[in-house]
């Protein structure tokens, strides 16, 4: 057996920033700066030892540094960023990356909806579509497959909400708890969705550095390594109807409902793990709907059989398989369009740590991290594991 | 009772692209068009360049029934804009050619929409200049 494709990479650096509703006086450039230079800190490292970077911050932190010339990803969002920063290292391409993401001052005509929720397209945007109504569009078709109910929706809302609740840091901390009553009394959003099962908006910034896996001797924390990773996409997001059903020819078994499946088997094959290896489960929650989804899309459940899998008590602290354990983008933060995509790794880091502000998994040693879902025809996956692999 | 209807405000309004404009250009003369394959008989929508069942890309526009069931649906409550009109009723509706298309439901209560409602289009013509299709429940 071969030498794992990332048995020489390891994550050794994160930083939150302060996240809250608004952020006076930052804009996306100034907070993900800053979250650029906590997380070098926090793995305790110097500006000058980065030679790679991902993304528009990234850029912006290179040249500032005057570390150029400097390996570069374009991509700016979430775990396909990561893992260009990390194919990056295992190919020696580079050997520290910095992954800096923030967001402040974009959202300011609080009559709409965020401006990152309502692309305008020619199919969708004169009928008033935005990201809580492609959501709900799937969301319906699995209540019509398989009789899912609000009720077992407005649950995974209330255990994720709760776990924010409890997290200092989480913008709405301190908010909860709340029932899965108190959720469905919730004013209605894009039905089936009430407002406590719906992403916040926010502002904050988010890093990650990684390394080569033979420096991290001389830094200051625990490392975390990369088990496996997959990203799954259908097409553009939010430009063409959200179709439950929609397929594809190379893997016609699978549809967008599932979307994550193939990148979720992918991750697994990697890491030579499957879904009962998983200690935690930071799954990305841009809508409750989402949760139940990615269960039964990764295979911790059969299909239809979601809504039980969330009641069951398996996703509730001290269960089989906690997930979201910071309150997620509905109660930790959203800290703009693109930082939320990064938080499910810097969590799933913090938990391989034993670090987690809220809801620390005892012994936890696989941490699943997700992003995207099934409204935006993408869903990305990586497990991170204590163990070099 | 307040029957939903066209969203006539300062909505944010389609801007054809250069594989829409046939798409367009049929509403426009209230003709619901989409794209057939010369080669397998799929039809294709959102416009494309190549055929979604086959690849090919001898695809021609014909008119739709206008026909359909709804396939999904959600009611909004919270706008997109404050131009929009609450409640509105987002749909996918599947075509009885057997495609797939997203707009809203109109001439109708908000909560008389269900799965397999059996829907037919009727065309706006937005004082903004473009002419927008959407759906009514068949009588
Ligand atoms: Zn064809």
């Amino acid at each position: 057996m071969g030498q794992h494709p990332f048995h020489d990479v390891a994550i050794v650096g994160i930083h939150n920033t302060e996240q809250a509703r608004v952020l006076e006086g930052h804009d996306d450039r100034s907070i993900s700066l800053q979250a650029a230079l906590g997380a070098i800190a926090d793995a305790g490292l110097e500006p000058r030892d980065v030679d790679g970077v991902i993304g528009p911050f990234g850029n912006d932190f290179l040249y500032q540094a005057r570390i150029g010339p400097a390996w570069r990803s374009l991509s700016a969002l979430g775990i396909p960023a990561l893992l260009d920063g990390v194919t990056a290292i295992a190919s020696g391409m580079a050997t520290t990356v910095l992954f800096a993401t923030g967001g402040a001052g974009t959202y300011t005509q609080r009559a709409s909806t965020a401006p990152w929720t309502r692309p305008t397209n020619e199919f969708v945007a004169a009928y008033g579509m935005y990201t809580a109504g492609e959501f709900a569009l799937m969301a319906r078709r699995h209540m019509h497959l398989h009789g899912t109910t609000a009720e077992q929706m407005a649950h995974a809302a209330a255990v994720v909400r709760n776990n924010g609740h409890a997290h200092p840091d989480a913008v709405y901390s301190g908010r909860g708890p709340f029932t899965a009553e108190d959720v469905l009394a919730s004013r209605m959003v894009a039905d089936p969705f009430h407002l406590l099962e719906c992403s916040m908006t926010s502002e904050g910034g988010a890093a990650v550095v990684l390394t080569r896996a033979d420096r991290v001797a001389d830094l200051r924390q625990r490392p975390v390594y990369v088990l496996g990773g997959g990203t799954d996409y259908y097409g553009p997001a939010y430009q063409h109807p959200p179709l439950w059903d929609l397929g594809g020819h190379r893997r016609p078994d699978l549809v967008a409902g599932y979307v994550g499946r193939r990148a979720a088997e992918e991750a697994f094959a990697c890491a030579g793990l499957g879904p009962n290896d998983v200690d935690v489960c930071e799954f990305y929650d841009p809508f409750s709907f989402e949760i139940l989804r990615q269960f039964e899309a990764f295979g911790f459940c059969g299909p239809g059989e979601g809504g039980a899998y969330v009641t069951s008590g398996a996703i509730e602290p001290g269960g089989a398989t906690p997930v979201t354990t910071d309150g997620g983008t509905m109660s930790f933060s959203h800290g703009g369009a693109a930082v939320q995509l990064l938080q499910r790794v810097i969590r799933g880091v913090e938990q391989l740590r034993g670090t987690c502000a809220s809801m620390q998994v005892e012994g936890a040693e696989v941490a699943m991290c997700t992003g995207g879902g099934s409204g935006a025809l993408f869903t990305d996956v990586v497990l991170l594991g204590r163990e070099r692999p | 009772m307040t029957l939903l209807t066209p969203q006539a405000g300062d909505i944010p309004l389609p801007v054809p692209g250069a594989l829409s404009v046939p798409y367009w250009e049929g509403c426009a003369a209230g003709e619901l068009r989409f794209q057939r394959c010369s080669d397998c008989g799929g039809a294709t929508h959102t416009p494309a360049v190549l055929c979604a069942h086959c690849t090919s890309t001898d695809l021609v526009w014909e008119v739709s029934s206008g026909r359909g069931e709804v396939y999904s649906w959600t009611t909004i409550w919270r706008p997109a804009t404050p131009a929009f009109e609450v409640p509105y009723v987002p749909l996918i509706v599947e075509m009885e050619e057997g495609w797939h298309m997203l707009a809203d439901l109109v001439g109708c209560e908000h909560d008389a929409v269900h799965v397999g409602l059996a829907v037919e289009v009727e065309f706006f013509a937005h004082p903004g200049g473009i002419t927008l299709p959407y759906f009514h429940p068949r009588r």
